[in-house]
């Protein structure tokens, strides 16, 4: 870093380094990109991350299996419902236990609300990256629907640690089928409301079309998963590849798209918000009966070493345990869709402006704990 | 009906009698500097409520609600707030220019106000020349905002002020080239005489499509020109934190702040003068008595119905529309509005040529 700093040929060239970040208002976090531009355009970005590591696959190291379940809510804690599945499938594997259906079809229910509202979150501050302030409310406005229902159930918004090894913490609360539905029709009157406001905009489409421009061999050399890689034609949905909990039941269609500018990221967001209301549809009336919780006495893996990889809102999630038999893994590691995401953004936004370098990272839709855990 | 005319000559006449010539044009200049300041902060103030007001409608939310009925006292105890900041001043920044630059901001959309025609006679001054004039002043904010962003030393700032440079300088072209229209067919820069040539009808109505279309561009570019709604490039707050007045804290941002919302008024209110006719009433063909009806409201209501309008149009935008990028902002100037401005203009100068116009 220091030498890029202190390069002298820099003033010859024109060129200068600008920290965007840890406080800016376009890293939705503590990140900080140094980007060095030459006038409005951006030479080359590095990213720096580590502003807000807080260890916690160490920390993880101390704690039993159900406790891991309550951190990893604070990586991506968009997605946090499906962070605590990770855990929990990859536990239950190593254990060689099944969960009955219910906690299948509840998981994949809660799991396609939260993905279906951390894509609204996404869009409101998608939309407020590129200087469409009123695109916040109208996400907003939705999205609190979807926190009821995950308050009324779990007891809480964001965080919710639903998930344990071994089933669920309780059962539903008694409205949870109603609410479901109610959210199905209102939120399929709303959607069309987001293309009014932001994708049919002429500003908008010239702000993000052949913006960021990542090819199919870019998203697979970088690792680059979820919405975002889909978005550059890579069939990368693990609900598709490596079917878990109640989706090997179900049908719906992964949603690609070939350009793989920042516009068909936006786009593919925006589908997988309709194609997630009809997986709701599907599950919602068909939650069978049994029981929540497995009877476990002791929650301990085995010796060995066990993965399992979910599809958050991000992209895909692996837990990867290491475990010596005892009640604690001996090392863990989480594979987060957002560290790899984040790295082919130097790619995509070196020669552009420095208003598309926001556009870039947005549509990346980064969320700053997830990088760092 | 409405004329104050005779009643500020009177006042005039009233001073000159009492005092000597000196004393009478000293007590005229500092009451007529005071009453404009006065409105100038209220109104500012009020701008912003209205801003905060109709933003919160189109966004689901309340708005201010809490100091007062209505909130409508939030801006003052927001401007208080300013007032009783710590002014940070930053090492290594050039104090002297980064202290003078709110106030070229604001003196130039105060000396801006001067010759807006509120009400027949109610005019600080009737310039001949008053569309050049306020062109001419209303441009030197610009000096300001490059002067805050150079003198900030802080790289967000200059690239804020660069922008807004560039952006100011070309759409400058576009509103003079608007205003152009109208004077050509009003032949007239001075707002009394272009108001009276409305006496028959706006030249919105009047001027057939290409007023309308200058009529246009003067709104779009008028926007671009306060640095705002789409076109706040220059305080982009997503890229570049708050642009040129990033540094700036307490009472100087509010000086930027309240010249932005002014600036905005001086846009509409010029838009209102030549082109929905002032402070005129609006009329109907030969209905007379729906028109002697609207004789009756008084012209201070007209003028600031119609500019409230307009400055509504242009929360509208600003609330709805993503912000451009730099360079679909300079191609939108120089590509779109400026050859479609120059042809417009000679399409008026031929209509007004065969006197087509009604």
């Amino acid at each position: 870093m220091e030498e890029t700093l202190l390069d002298i040929d820099m003033q010859e060239k024109e060129e200068y380094i600008i920290n965007m970040g840890p406080q800016h208002p376009s890293t939705h976090g503590v990140l900080r990109f140094e980007t060095c531009l030459q006038g409005e355009k951006v030479k080359y970005l590095i990213p720096h991350c580590g502003y807000i590591h807080r260890g916690i696959e160490k920390m993880c190291e101390h704690l039993t299996y159900p406790q891991i379940i309550h951190l990893t809510d604070r990586m991506d804690y968009l997605s946090a419902h499906i962070n605590n599945e990770a855990v929990a499938l990859c536990i239950e594997n190593a254990m060689q236990v099944e969960v009955s259906d219910r906690v299948k079809y509840i998981r994949t229910i809660f799991a396609e609300l939260t993905r279906i509202a951390s894509h609204q979150l996404w869009w409101c501050a998608f939309g407020m990256d590129l200087g469409a302030l009123t695109t916040f409310f109208y996400g907003l406005r939705d999205r609190e629907k979807i926190l009821d229902i995950f308050e009324e159930t779990t007891g809480s918004r964001l965080t919710q640690s639903f998930n344990t090894p071994g089933g669920l913490m309780s059962d539903i609360h008694p409205n949870f089928q109603k609410r479901i539905k109610e959210f199905i029709t209102y939120f399929r009157k709303k959607l069309p409301e987001y293309d009014q406001l932001l994708t049919g905009n002429i500003i908008f489409r010239e702000r993000t079309k052949g913006i960021g421009m990542m090819t199919k061999e870019m998203a697979i050399d970088y690792g680059v998963t979820g919405p975002s890689g889909r978005g550059s034609g890579f069939h990368c949905d693990i609900r598709k590849i490596a079917p878990y909990s109640a989706y090997p039941f179900i049908k719906f269609n992964e949603i690609t798209l070939t350009e793989g500018d920042t516009y068909s990221r936006y786009l593919v967001r925006i589908a997988e918000m309709w194609e997630s209301l009809n997986i709701l549809e599907q599950l919602v009336d068909n939650i069978p009966q049994g029981s929540t919780m497995l009877e476990l006495k002791v929650i301990k893996a085995p010796k060995g070493e066990f993965y399992q990889r979910v599809e958050t809102a991000r992209g895909e999630l692996g837990v990867y345990i290491v475990s010596d038999g005892g009640p604690s893994p001996a090392r863990i590691k989480f594979r987060t869709p957002n560290f790899s995401n984040l790295f082919v953004i130097n790619k995509l936004a070196a020669g552009h402006k420095i208003a598309d370098l926001v556009a870039i990272s947005g549509s990346l839709d980064l969320v700053i704990p997830d990088i760092d855990r | 009906m409405y004329d104050f005319t005779a009643l500020i000559g009177s006042i005039t006449n009233l001073l000159n009698e009492t005092f000597s010539p000196f004393w009478a044009g000293l007590i005229m200049m500092v009451s007529l500097g005071v009453a404009l300041l006065l409105f100038y902060a209220v109104l500012g103030l009020y701008l912003v409520y209205a801003e905060r007001k109709i933003c919160a409608r189109m966004q689901n939310r309340m708005g201010p609600n809490r100091v007062g009925p209505l909130g409508i006292f939030q801006t003052i105890a927001d401007l208080i707030k300013l007032l009783l900041k710590e002014l940070i001043y930053i090492k290594n920044a050039d104090n002297f220019l980064f202290n003078i630059a709110p106030f070229i901001v604001i003196v130039a959309s105060i000396m801006a106000i001067g010759s807006i025609p509120f009400a027949k006679g109610l005019q600080a001054i009737d310039l001949n020349i008053g569309v050049l004039y306020i062109l001419a002043i209303s441009s030197m904010g610009v000096i300001g905002i490059l002067l805050a962003g150079w003198a900030s030393n802080s790289k967000y700032s200059v690239i804020g002020a660069m922008r807004s440079g560039a952006q100011v300088i070309s759409y400058e072209l576009s509103v003079g080239l608007a205003l152009l229209c109208i004077i050509t067919y009003a032949g007239s820069m001075q707002f009394s005489e272009i108001i009276a040539s409305q006496q028959d009808g706006w030249w919105l109505f009047k001027g057939h499509i290409p007023a309308f279309i200058a009529f246009v561009i003067y709104l779009i570019s008028g926007t671009a020109e306060t640095n705002r709604g789409p076109f706040d490039l220059a305080e982009a707050e997503s890229e570049l934190t708050a642009g040129f007045h990033t540094e700036y804290s307490g009472i100087k941002f509010a000086f930027f702040f309240l010249a932005e919302y002014m600036n905005m008024f001086i846009i509409a209110a010029i838009a209102t003068t030549m082109f929905l006719g002032g402070w005129l009433p609006f009329h109907l063909f030969q209905w007379h008595g729906f028109n002697r009806v609207m004789d009756f409201i008084p012209p201070v209501f007209w003028f600031f119905g119609k500019t409230a309008f307009i400055i509504y149009v242009m929360m509208w935008f600003k609330w709805t529309f993503p912000r451009l990028r730099i360079d679909q902002l300079l191609a939108l100037e120089w590509k779109y509005l400026l050859p479609i401005n120059l042809m417009n203009l000679i399409l008026i100068a031929f209509l007004t040529l065969m006197q087509w116009h009604f």
